[in-house]
């Protein structure tokens, strides 16, 4: 819905967000369904509405626990029943300014004083995650601090020990060092949001008076929204792609018109600064692992030829496709987005021109469109969107474009041959498949989370959870990683099955969509059945449960040799396979 | 402002917070009349009336309006 997209009416959000909420409810799509606690250190009620409407938006069906009003650290650390039995999926911890407890209240105060308040205040603030930590061991969110809006000292309260702002502005850095420590923690910047909106529209001393709510009611929803993207980022919900037009998009003028002499990029003219600041601001996003694609009407010469302007900071090679032609651009958006193995609602398209991107708003409504009116306006949006938001940073999310631009060398490669495993057996494939190691553990969860398409049961888990499973004699757990002749993909497949006696249930089957029809998930089949057989375990029992994302798995556990023992109304089907009767299937790639 | 022109836009916010285009507001009209005017809606509702008609209700008048009447008369002389 474009209206939830930043830059949203958010007071008209707040006004119709029955109806919205209604919509949304009733537009028929399928989404997952996740359990969100509120622990607010004041009123949350809009808070909740917003955040609802954001993550229905997202693909997300929130159920709520609100916490009784400001309640956040007992319901934390003496637990309530409604809590324990509620057991979140995510915690989202809503506090501000307000709730600080130790802020310098007399001039004279001296450092070491401030320092045990500091100290004090933030471990208030450990006990609560840590309690929460220990009973739900799932994500926390947690707002840092706003500044204040009235400063009786002046600027003096901006570095001042006595300063309240001063003391602030530590808090925030603790809670940053926190974060970085803690792989459960996420900090949603309230501080940043409130300076971005401005101080003088956050803050509403009335609104606190008379309802508790320790920011204005107009604010509500981008306070929302920004939690919210971060809620959607940890559960694989993020954009993956960024599409660019070229003209006007990432120089200014027509290449075609104005030759590669005329076209406006560096920092000769005010009009090529600002393209050459678009440039290095989509790096960024590329170095964090967006893919970065061209989709241009322009003849490929003249394309590459404007990558290649001397003043151009990105060159053709940081784009993992380039489609500059004459087709329509919502076309060339779904023929990227096959070459690439992803679905089309993880792209972003910008373009200059507002009537290609209506046609791809048109035709394309699960693709955000970003319409370029300047590469100010646009680098803001994007920023703003959530789009991208980033909760980890592993290697793979850093080597993501190379590996994605080795997938389209494959690809070139296949079709010199005819026999398809004759081109498998030409990649060189090596696969190393073992038990979940302690430096991986990120990085399964970042995937157990992103993967929709190859994922049988689409079980989420947290960190935390892999953590504890990863030592749990009663598991088999296996992760694969695949490398080639262009390159390692990193690990590329996550299997869990839980041992019941001598039957082992697969919790989850996953694969990476990089790596579809390179028959890694055979490999891993035999390592399963290998270490199945190892164990004594006699049976595998394998589930697949649909959603509108996983179709091109509802037939794996066939093609795997399973045999099928029943299959529910809505698609959801349960298979089973004797060990004893299994033999490898896997021939084209090395293993260990 | 003009009474009529003002109680054709308030009704048309009281329709869109409680999400219910039946509603017909008149100036007796108060929080008994509509089944989810609650506490938590009396925010929002007074948050879209201050947007709508570009005004600020004081404290005092939040916690003091009896009806829509008495809404409509600070509409009257203070909204736009």
């Amino acid at each position: 819905m474009k209206e939830l997209v930043y830059p949203f009416n958010g007071i008209d959000i707040m006004r119709r967000c029955k109806k919205l909420r209604k919509e949304l409810l009733s537009d028929g799509s399928v989404r997952m369904k996740k359990k969100i606690a509120v622990l607010g250190g004041s009123t949350i009620g809009h808070i909740v509405s917003a955040l609802e409407l954001f993550l229905l938006n997202n693909g997300i069906e929130p159920e709520f626990y609100q916490s009784e009003y400001n309640k956040f650290y007992e319901d934390a650390v003496f637990g309530s029943d409604g809590l324990d039995s509620f057991a979140p999926d995510i915690i989202y911890i809503h506090t501000t300014s307000r709730n600080l407890k130790y802020l310098p209240d007399r001039p004279d105060i001296s450092e070491e004083e401030v320092q045990q308040r500091l100290n004090d205040e933030i471990s208030f603030f450990r006990s609560i995650w840590t309690a929460l930590e220990k009973k739900f061991s799932c994500p926390i969110i947690q707002n840092n601090f706003e500044l204040p809006l009235f400063r009786q000292t002046g600027n003096y309260d901006c570095w001042g020990l006595s300063g309240q702002s001063a003391y602030i502005n530590r808090m925030n850095l603790l809670f940053a060092e926190e974060a970085v420590r803690n792989n459960d923690l996420f900090i949603n910047d309230i501080n940043y949001l409130s300076a971005a909106i401005g101080l003088e529209k956050w803050h509403d001393p009335e609104a606190w008076y008379m309802y508790k709510y320790a920011m204005s009611t107009s604010v509500i929803p981008d306070l929302a929204y920004s939690a919210a993207s971060i809620i959607k980022a940890l559960f694989g919900r993020n954009k993956k792609v960024i599409s660019l037009d070229l003209d006007n998009t990432l120089w200014g003028g027509i290449i075609s018109e104005d030759g590669i002499g005329g076209i406006e990029l560096g920092t000769e003219t005010a009009v090529g600064m600002s393209f050459s600041e678009f440039h290095s601001f989509l790096k960024v996003y590329k170095q964090y692992g967006a893919l970065l694609t061209v989709c241009s009407k322009n003849d490929e010469e003249n394309a590459l030829a404007g990558l290649r302007h001397p003043d151009s900071l990105l060159s053709p090679e940081d784009f993992v496709l380039i489609k500059a032609n004459w087709e329509n651009k919502d076309k060339n958006i779904s023929d990227t987005a096959n070459e690439l193995g992803l679905l089309t609602d993880s792209f972003v398209f910008v373009d200059d021109n507002p009537a290609e991107c209506a046609i791809v708003e048109e035709q394309l409504p699960e693709t955000a469109v970003i319409h370029l009116k300047s590469t100010a306006q646009t680098m803001y949006e994007m920023s703003r969107s959530g789009f991208f938001e980033v909760t980890s940073v592993s290697g793979e999310d850093i080597r993501r474009s190379e590996m994605y631009s080795a997938n389209v060398k494959r690809k070139a490669q296949q079709k010199s041959f005819t026999d398809y495993s004759e081109y498998l057996r030409s990649l060189d494939m090596k696969a190393i498949i073992g038990d979940f190691q302690p430096i991986l553990l990120s990085r399964i969860a970042q995937l157990t989370n992103k993967s929709n398409q190859f994922n049988l049961t689409t079980k989420r888990y947290s960190e935390a959870e892999i953590k504890e499973l990863s030592c749990d004699p009663g598991y088999i757990r296996l992760c694969g990683r695949l490398s080639d002749k262009f390159g390692d993909n990193g690990i590329v497949s996550v299997v869990i099955g839980r041992i019941e006696q001598e039957i082992l249930h697969i919790d989850l089957w996953l694969m990476s969509c990089r790596v579809l029809k390179r028959d890694m998930e055979f490999a891993m089949l035999d390592e399963l059945v290998r270490i199945c057989r190892e164990k004594g375990i006699r049976k595998l029992m394998g589930y697949y449960y649909k959603t509108p994302k996983n179709n091109m798995v509802a037939e794996l556990y066939a093609r795997f040799g399973f045999a099928l023992i029943s299959t529910t109304e809505n698609g959801d089907s349960v298979w089973e396979l004797y060990t004893d009767k299994y033999t490898n299937k896997n021939n084209v790639i090395k293993v260990n | 402002m003009n009474r009529s022109e003002a109680i054709k836009r308030l009704n048309a916010v009281f329709c869109d917070v409680f999400d219910d285009d039946s509603i017909k507001i008149a100036d007796t009209t108060s929080a008994a009349d509509i089944d989810d005017w609650d506490s938590l809606e009396h925010i929002n509702l007074i948050s879209a009336v201050e947007d709508e008609f570009g005004m600020r209700f004081k404290m005092k008048e939040v916690s003091g309006m009896k009806n829509v009447g008495e809404m409509l008369d600070l509409i009257c002389e203070r909204g736009n």
